[in-house]
Order: C-alpha cells, then structure tokens, then sequence
C-alpha cells in the first residue's frame, strides 16, 4: 500500500466498519429492548384483547 | 408462504425470525471474500492505491440512492394500497440510508483529498448527495416528532416521493454539469470501463453491502412492529 496515502485508505475503511457495527448493535439492542417491555407488559397481565396483530 | 401473507405481521415476524440467522451469515461471509478480494486487487494505473477506497465508497453509494428508491416504493404502498407493512418498512429504512449516505460522504471526501486536492468541493454530484442526507435526517426527525404513526406515515410518504426527485439528479449530475466527480464507469452506454481486476472485487462488495442492507432492513422492520405492539399495549394499559 502507498505509504503517503495510506491513512487516506485505512479512515475510509475504519469509518465504514464503525458504521456497520454501531448499525448492528442499534438493531440488537433495540430488538432486546422492545422484547424486554413486551414482557414486562405481559408480566403485569396487559395482553392484547383478540388474537389480531397490528402494525400500525 | 404466498407474498400477501406478508402484510400480516405476525406472519412477517415468523419469516423475519427463520431467515435472519442465514441472511447474516451469508453477509458476513460474502463481506469477507469481498473485503480479500478488495485488499489483494491490483492499485489503479492513475489513482494508485487509493483506488480501494472505491470498495466500500462505491456500494455505499449506491445504497443511498437505492435506500431511497425503496423508501419511495413503500410511500407509494402507504398511500396508494395502504399496505400495512410499508411505513414500517419505510421508517425502518430511513437511519439505515442515512448512514450510508454519511458513509459514502466521508469516504468520497476521503478519497478525493489525494486524487483531486480536496475533501469537499460544491459541485452538484456531491451537493446532491449532502442534500440527500439531509432530507433522511429530515425524514427520521419528521417520524420522531409526530406521535401517531399512521399521521407520521402520510406526511413521511409524501416527503419521500417528493425527495425522489433527487434521485436521478444525482445519477445525471456528473453529466448534466461540469463536476470534479468521476462519471458513470460501470453502468453506461458502450459497457464497463473498470478492467475485471478491480470489477470483480467491486461488485462482491456490491453484493456483500446489499445483503447487509436486507438483513439490517428486516430486523429494524421486526423491531419497528414491536415497537408498535408495545405502544399499544402501553395505551391499553393506559385506558385500563
């Protein structure tokens, strides 16, 4: 690799690679907390009153 | 599993829940055949070695756009066939493009520091792209502040097919005005001008950041339908 451009290339790749994981650990995480009120909801016996799912 | 099961969440949850393990694993795999390819291709005649910036800078790029194409076919479904998936699909969609926009942003200036002799010029390929990201940034903002998700959803959609104007004008710019940026050199009249050394790697990356784009897309879009079940739930209890 071109030592005078050799920081150019390593940012560009550094900087994608944080962007894929701090992606990733945005769905992770997220996925966790949302599963995690959901049952706490269901703990306390809030449950959706018929079987129908809503997306919206 | 028919297509229109898929509007039914629950059903959507189900597929999401057996494909996702396969989706990522194929991405990782095929990010790493795509990151060797990319690190062992030959430097560029004229560009040297900072031509493998274009691997991750290229298919970053067109994920912006692409991102926007999709978000805009699920605008359409908002408004026009009232899909019940498609704002979950275009608010799921939105940080992703972002991010890739921001990506694709810093990494071009990353690269044009040492092949043009500067990070940032305000010529209409690269004043398109900004505008781009901050129209998601205005997208994510316009969802965050409506409460209701189905007034946020109209008035995202319509801001979304009017952004798409933006689209093709950042795809022609680099035609339709002088630019410091490179034209089209692998989707043009008269075929490809990048030699197969650097194509190839090129185009496992395409696929590679593709594949991680439906993956990433389809567990927000899980996590944005519960996020939604929990709002419900929360307003039972709160009526309760």
């Amino acid at each position: 690799m071109s030592g005078n451009y050799a920081h150019f290339i390593i940012s560009a790749y550094a900087l994608t690679a944080l962007a894929v994981a701090a992606l990733t650990i945005w769905v992770v995480t997220d996925y966790r907390r949302q599963q995690a009120a959901l049952r706490d909801l269901e703990a306390r016996g809030v449950s959706r009153r018929s079987g129908r799912t809503e997306a919206s | 599993m028919a297509l229109i099961d898929l509007a039914n969440p629950t059903r959507f949850l189900a597929l999401t829940a057996r494909i996702l393990p396969w989706l990522a694993a194929a991405t990782v795999i095929l990010m790493a055949v795509g990151l060797q390819q990319a690190w062992t291709a030959p430097d560029d005649y004229q560009q040297g070695a900072t031509v493998k910036i274009m691997f991750v800078h290229v298919p970053n790029a067109w994920l912006a756009m692409f991102v926007w194409i999709v978000m805009s076919i699920a605008a359409l479904g908002t408004l026009v066939w009232r899909h019940p998936l498609a704002d979950v699909a275009a608010k799921a969609a939105a940080p992703l493009g972002a991010a890739f926009t921001f990506v694709a942003l810093v990494t071009g200036s990353l690269w044009g520091r040492p092949t043009w002799g500067t990070y940032w010029e305000w010529d209409a390929r690269l004043t398109s792209v900004l505008i781009l990201f901050l129209m998601y940034l205005g997208l994510i903002a316009l969802w965050r502040a409506v409460e209701d998700p189905s007034r946020a959803a109209r008035a995202a959609s319509i801001l979304t097919l009017v952004g798409a104007i933006n689209i093709p004008i950042i795809k022609f710019s680099v035609e339709w005005w002088n630019t410091l940026h490179q034209p089209a050199s692998l989707i043009r009249s008269g075929g490809t001008s990048i030699h197969p050394s650097i194509l190839i790697p090129l185009l496992i990356m395409a696929v590679a950041f593709s594949l991680l784009f439906l993956t990433l897309h389809l567990a927000a879009m899980r996590n944005e339908i519960l996020r939604r079940r929990v709002r419900t739930l929360q307003m039972m209890q709160a009526q309760a």
